[in-house]
């Protein structure tokens, strides 16, 4: 029971010295809000371009700043977007960093001169709350009332000035999209510094009041304190004081188990009486668009019948729209690399240039499609109010596993790829709800697992049917989506029983009215992802590939001057047949064939080929030589490399792709020391097992590493998912052994 | 600053009103959908408790029960004019005497 009656600045705060202040340092306004109060939409508005996004110190709270030119001859503010909450008094992380910053307790974040306290005038005397609060902070406050258009549709007159005078600061009716009353906002702030706030109006109880002056003695700052010390979760360090609220608190407690709810109840009892004073109309009673719009999307029936269309659409669009210009990046940066190679002497840092390099920036800018899409649709749905509809109708189900209702959405984008899906966990405030979410989505089957799964199949299942018509390469593919799934929710399961251990979450979601998506705060949205990614994950992923490529690299083979471990690159060329350099002859798709041998004899002789031979004994009980362990190693950094990677080694040159004939053979043919085939049918199942499972993907540590902004929780991530995957290609592969498939 | 105080004890106001007019006490997820009534208490304790009191759920608001989700939980319920979503078993922490 933490409560926001703070006053650490006294009651008048600094002199009303607005302009003179301003020589010094810009003002600092910083913008409150309830979420889908239209606090991004003024925010956007305000500043245009002018923002940068970054996380507050040792959290992944999104800070985001902007510039917001208040008059054309002043210096402009900064201006503070706050996360969006319905109170002060911090339950979430996205609260707790809020409050501090309102208050001057966030380091490196200025308290703001002035707080915009964002309202929805459709909703109004639930966004009053934290109005009541901000006033308490006895910071200078304005108010902006949004959707103040949307209210008049609904019939709801509000007299702004009655409300200004009941709350005791100025309120400027605001239309962020058609950008009316933004100057009249920007004259209420200049002119709201360094003025006083009415801080606490409302009353308690008389019994309530009567141990509130007991502790308070005279005056308002004495009663303020009081209020606090009774009703919040700290004692004061006081030992005499303490003494004395503690018992004050437990006479209240004799009288009313609930006495913790008073100032709860006083603020809205408070609020009533504002609304009342101020807004003429009925609130009426006759279903809105959003109550019609509702019955059929969250219907009994049609409600996941909708669910089913919308997620198929964000499915269909990050599954396939995105491969056009994946391929397209792909290709661009094989192309690149294949020109570097050309156009420079043949040597250590044309390798460098073409294999590292190069091919790292494109293997993050890969993702690039996959990030925005789904982002796209997130922020169009989260902006539309979808987005909370879906957790309320799929709640029940991710309950049951112990999850949040919003879990859902980021688990269903892992299907196409676990980096956009991870960084969608964002929308889930509970820390623990989130990691769990974060910890399981990589077992959701992505899209680089199918070159994997298309390889096998086609080298050992193709042809086959079961009962005559039932493919079996399809039913593979099937059960290898299930057993992801499965794992996951044993694993989440585990996991929230164990060492996330918390009550399942609880749900208490607004579920806020439809509106026509603001097309600029979608674009904004994606634009924020994309840089975020780009800059944090992508700085390691480009590292991984480097280190990557050296140990494939290095030792040389001694009698090849430059043979190009074209390893990492091979994943990035696969298609590139033909586009070969021109005048170069040591190199180039020519001779494929012959290039291939050298790559082959220097990947064996590098640190991941010694490695491969290294780590066979520990792979052989799940039927895998030291050929595959290379692949396994090269696999780390993105599973779809293994496919390039047994080309290399099978000598069928780096341009052979999963379905193509030549790779399809090798593997079939490839033979262990003893002359048995290195591949059988049940090697193939026990290594898509180990796909599913194992977390082959530079990509997403450096995206775990990120969002939980520390090192743990991603290598924590790669080990356990490793122990189950080489447990169930164990089980697979032994198991199979004794039933005879072998 | 002439700012209005705020009502005392809006809690004893309801009891009156429950008994003049014979209505029952039930927790909010024992009604049925569509059914109109008036938080009498917040039974909880704890983050849940404030946060719903923090939405505007306290003892005197009017509630309606607006549907329940398609297996059966959560609830969506209307007050002060929006839609809020929360499981049965927050609601059964949340008793509410029945309109007519």
């Amino acid at each position: 029971m933490s409560s926001t009656l703070e006053s650490p600045s006294p009651r008048t705060t600094e002199p009303a010295g607005g302009q003179a202040e301003q020589a010094v340092r810009p003002l600092v306004v910083a913008l409150a809000g309830n979420p889908n109060a239209g606090k991004t939409s003024l925010f956007n508005a305000l500043t245009g371009l002018r923002q940068k996004v970054a996380n507050y110190p040792g959290v992944t709270v999104e800070r985001k700043e902007g510039v917001w030119a208040l008059a054309p001859d002043l210096r402009p503010a900064r201006l503070l977007d706050l996360p969006g909450l319905y109170s002060l008094d911090a339950t979430s992380i996205d609260e707790q960093i809020a409050h501090d910053v309102l208050t001057g307790r966030m380091a490196d974040t200025p308290a703001p001169d002035v707080i915009v306290a964002v309202v929805d005038a459709t909703n109004l005397e639930r966004n009053l709350y934290l109005v009541t609060q901000l006033l308490e902070t006895n910071r200078p406050v304005v108010v902006a009332l949004t959707m103040f258009d949307l209210a008049e549709r609904a019939k709801l007159e509000i007299d702004v000035k009655r409300l200004g005078e009941s709350l005791g600061v100025r309120v400027v009716a605001v239309t962020a999209r058609q950008r009316r009353g933004l100057d009249e906002l920007a004259h209420a702030v200049l002119s709201a510094v360094g003025v006083e706030t009415p801080g606490v109006c409302w009353r308690l109880s008389p019994r309530a009041e009567e141990e509130v002056l007991l502790l308070a003695g005279d005056g308002a700052a004495g009663r303020e304190a009081a209020l606090r010390d009774i009703y919040s979760d700290e004692l004061p360090p006081d030992a005499a004081r303490r003494e004395a609220v503690e018992q004050a608190r437990q006479r209240l407690a004799r009288l009313n188990p609930q006495w913790w709810q008073e100032p709860l109840t006083a603020r809205y009892r408070w609020i009533e009486r504002v609304a009342e004073g101020s807004v003429r109309g009925t609130q009426t009673e006759r279903p809105s668009t959003t109550e019609r719009i509702d019955r059929v999307v969250t219907h009994r029936l049609f409600g996941p019948v909708v669910l089913l269309l919308v997620m198929g659409v964000v499915f269909q669009a990050i599954f396939s729209w995105a491969t056009l210009p994946m391929d397209l990046i792909d290709r661009g940066f094989g192309a690149l690399a294949e020109l570097t190679r050309a156009h420079m002497p043949p040597g250590l840092l044309t390798d460098l240039l073409a294999d590292g390099v190069i091919a790292g920036v494109g293997g993050v800018l890969v993702f690039l499609p996959q990030i925005l899409l789904l982002f796209f649709f997130i922020a169009l749905l989260e902006d539309s109010g979808y987005m909370s509809r879906a957790a309320f109708l799929m709640d029940r189900l991710m309950r049951g596993v112990g999850l949040h209702g919003k879990a859902f959405m980021p688990l269903l984008s892992s299907f196409a790829c676990a980096i956009p899906g991870i960084m969608a966990t964002r929308t889930i405030e509970n820390p623990k709800d989130r990691l769990a979410t974060i910890m399981i989505a990589p077992f959701m089957s992505c899209s680089a697992r199918l070159p994997v799964y298309t390889l096998m199949i086609a080298a050992f299942f193709s042809e086959k049917k079961l009962f005559g018509f039932v493919s079996v390469g399809a039913l593979l593919i099937l059960s290898m989506y299930l057993l992801g799934i499965t794992v996951a929710i044993v694993v989440a399961w585990i996991l929230k029983h164990t060492i996330l251990k918390a009550p399942p979450p609880p749900l208490v979601l607004e579920l806020p009215p439809y509106r026509v998506p603001n097309l600029v705060n979608v674009a904004q949205a994606m634009r924020t992802r994309a840089w975020l990614f780009v800059k944090r994950a992508g700085t390691v992923i480009l590292t991984i590939s480097i280190l990557l490529w050296a140990l494939m690299t290095f030792p040389r083979a001694s009698h090849n001057p430059a043979p190009g471990a074209q390893v990492v690159a091979a994943a990035q060329t696969a298609s590139q047949t033909g586009i070969g350099p021109t005048g170069e002859t040591s190199q180039g798709a020519g001779q494929a064939q012959g290039g291939a041998g050298e790559a082959s004899e220097q990947l064996q002789q590098s640190f991941a080929g010694r490695l491969g031979h290294v780590i066979e004994p520990v792979i052989a009980p799940l039927g895998f030589d030291w050929k595959m362990g290379i692949g396994l190693i090269a696999s780390f950094a993105a599973r779809e490399t293994i496919v390039s990677t047994l080309s290399i080694i099978y000598n069928v040159g780096k341009d052979a792709d999963a379905s193509s004939p030549s790779l399809i053979e090798a593997v079939r043919n490839a033979k262990r020391p003893d002359g048995s085939p290195a591949w059988t049918p049940l090697v193939a199942v026990s290594m898509m097992v180990f796909f599913v499972l194992a977390l082959q993907c530079m990509s997403t540590v450096a995206v775990v590493r990120r969002e939980t902004n520390s090192w743990r929780w991603p290598l924590f991530m790669v080990a356990y998912m490793l122990v189950i995957a080489y447990a169930a290609s164990f089980v697979t592969y032994q198991g199979g052994r004794l039933l005879g498939l072998g | 600053m002439s700012i209005a105080y705020a009502a005392l004890n809006p809690t004893a106001n309801i009891l009156d009103r429950a008994e003049t007019f014979e209505t029952a006490t039930v927790s909010l997820d024992r009604l049925r959908v569509g059914a109109h009534a008036r938080v009498l208490a917040v039974k909880g304790e704890g983050a849940v408790a404030r946060r719903l009191m923090e939405m505007g759920v306290v003892p005197g608001a009017p509630v309606r029960v607006v549907k329940c989700a398609p297996l059966g939980d959560p609830l969506e319920v209307r007050v002060r004019n929006y839609h809020l979503a929360l499981r049965r078993s927050e609601a059964q922490t949340i008793s509410v005497v029945l309109e007519s």
